[in-house]
């Protein structure tokens, strides 16, 4: 194990073959969304198949990266152990300007600041050197 | 195709909830349940040709069925696990049904129930092999707390689209607790609740409160649902299946159309219309409650009043089994404890013993209709039912 994988001690994502390309893109900063190219609508997360439509032709295209808050809590008390020195901390869900919502963190906010349908803008939280969180923070 | 009258409870078993399994195993605790309920409804174990399951959350195995069958004596002509979360009894109660009415089954046993407590539920579990799925890939590297973020999502969000309140959101839990000081099996029998006591108590996923959010424990019930014929033999009033209906929806909130509004918009409508009844008939209303919000979304998604409209329609109700509305008489989860999915067989098990006449100190008057609802997961699985004596 690398000395930055013993130091973030949080479950990492493990990508598969069909997500690589986001998590690719993060470490790029960058937001990676998929979108049918059959019935144009944006996917995430990353699948094989359109889960609107069942069409398998996705394609990958970079997005604003901006977004509002959907609804937010903040966490007071950390179920994972490796979690315990971040309480308080903000666990939400994004709606991407494209659509599709993601489950995140709010950071540079802090717990009082945080409302839901506040405008936020992806941030690339670099937690290990292979691998970048998506993170949210106040436009 | 109706499972209207297709069958009836005529047996429960149910343990007290304890706060930690005192030497108990979830075996053990199937096998003490499954025997009162079989004694309960009058019935021999050879009578049994079902067995339904819930898979015990921090218990995994395979082969339930046949491991429990084994150990009571069983030889069941039809056997599952039943996987829909808190929403698992009550599926459990159409799904014996449904077996019955085909002629696969004349006598089914539903066992939930677990050797749990708070810290064994919160643990983190060796979950290695079920690291691809998207779950553990897109939500858990951020830190969820169990489902308990998951519903203070909903509560945020019902709040922001709705005006609904903290105040109104306790005063379910409060109402429940009344209950729960009526009902001596209850965890927190004996312990009275007023709506600044939720408010004070410290917030752990805002904007819920401790006492908004349901306690893990030891416990465990049992049904035995049976055939008409069984059922008119039966030394206990059956309590029959008028309706049923089931719908779920994904994992992850963040896949979910909104994540204020549940699949029992399509649940209850079925199982009310297969029943034939209306809101108002219901002389008792047993739903799912993890947490207070839980609650609030099921009255409004069943119904019993306009969406979005659950938070004063909590202000103007008397929840508690002398009530206008009595909901959730033997504490609900929130006072009663979860012992696992036994906890979503509660609101059934507490149903039929009003029904039957047999509540004690907590007895709702002529109580002849009851709806029970069963959720699982993140408000994913639910299941309606309608449940009637004669």
């Amino acid at each position: 194990m690398s000395d930055a994988a013993t130091q973030y001690a949080k479950p990492l994502p493990e990508p598969s073959a069909v997500s690589a390309p986001f998590w690719e893109g993060l470490k790029a900063g960058e937001l990676r969304l998929q979108r049918c190219t059959a019935c144009s609508r944006y996917v995430f997360y990353p699948r094989s198949v359109c889960p609107h439509c069942l069409s398998d032709q996705l394609e990958w295209q970079t997005a604003s990266g901006r977004g509002r808050v959907y609804s937010y809590t903040i966490v007071r008390r950390a179920m994972n152990p490796a979690f315990a020195q971040e309480v308080p901390y903000i666990f939400a869900i994004v709606e991407l300007e494209e659509g599709p919502r993601v489950t995140t963190n709010l950071i540079n906010c802090s717990p009082e600041e945080a409302r839901v349908d506040m405008l936020v803008k992806a941030a690339y939280d670099s937690v290990t050197s292979e691998m970048a969180l998506l993170k949210f923070e106040p436009e | 195709m109706t499972l209207k009258r297709a069958a009836a409870i005529t047996g429960i078993g149910e343990m007290k909830p304890t706060r930690s399994p005192d030497g108990k195993s979830t075996l053990g605790i199937w096998t003490d349940v499954a025997r009162q309920a079989v004694l309960n409804a009058g019935l021999s174990i050879g009578d049994i040709d079902g067995l339904l399951i819930g898979q015990p959350i921090t218990e995994q195995a395979q082969m339930w069925p046949s491991i429990l069958g084994e150990y009571l004596g069983i030889h069941p002509k039809y056997g599952n696990i039943v996987d829909l979360g808190g929403a698992s009894a009550a599926g459990m109660v159409w799904r014996a049904a449904a077996a019955i009415d085909s002629g696969i089954a004349n006598a089914v046993l539903c066992v939930t129930g677990e050797a749990s407590d708070v810290e064994t539920f919160y643990a983190p579990r060796a979950r290695r092999s079920a690291q691809q799925l998207p779950y553990r890939e897109f939500e858990v590297p951020y830190g969820p707390m169990g489902v308990n973020s998951g519903y203070a999502l909903i509560a945020a969000r019902h709040m922001h689209e709705y005006g609904t309140t903290s105040r109104q959101l306790a005063k379910i839990a409060v109402d429940q607790r009344t209950n729960a000081c009526a009902n001596p099996d209850a965890l927190f029998y004996g312990k009275p609740l007023t709506v600044d006591d939720v408010l004070a108590s410290p917030l752990v996923v805002d904007p819920l409160h401790l006492l908004e959010i349901v306690r893990p424990c030891t416990g465990g019930a049992a049904l035995i649902v049976v055939s008409p014929e069984l059922a008119r033999e039966s030394r206990n009033p059956p309590v029959w299946l008028l309706g049923a209906g089931e719908s779920s929806r994904g994992m992850m909130l963040s896949q979910m159309d909104s994540i204020t509004t549940s699949p029992i918009t399509e649940a209850a409508p079925k199982a009310f219309a297969m029943a034939g009844v209306a809101h108002n008939d219901m002389d008792l209303i047993s739903v799912y409650d993890c947490y207070t919000i839980t609650v609030l979304v099921t009255l409004e998604d069943a119904g019993f009043c306009a969406k979005g409209k659950g938070g004063p329609f909590a202000e103007e109700h008397d929840f508690t089994w002398r009530g206008d509305m009595p909901l959730n008489t033997h504490g609900g989860q929130l006072s009663f404890g979860q012992p696992g999915l036994a906890g979503g067989m509660s609101h059934v098990t507490e149903a039929v013993r009003q029904l039957q006449g047999r509540a004690g100190e907590r007895q709702v008057k002529d109580c002849e209709v009851a709806f029970v609802n069963g959720n699982g997961g993140i408000m994913s699985e639910q299941v309606s039912l309608v449940l009637a004596v004669e």
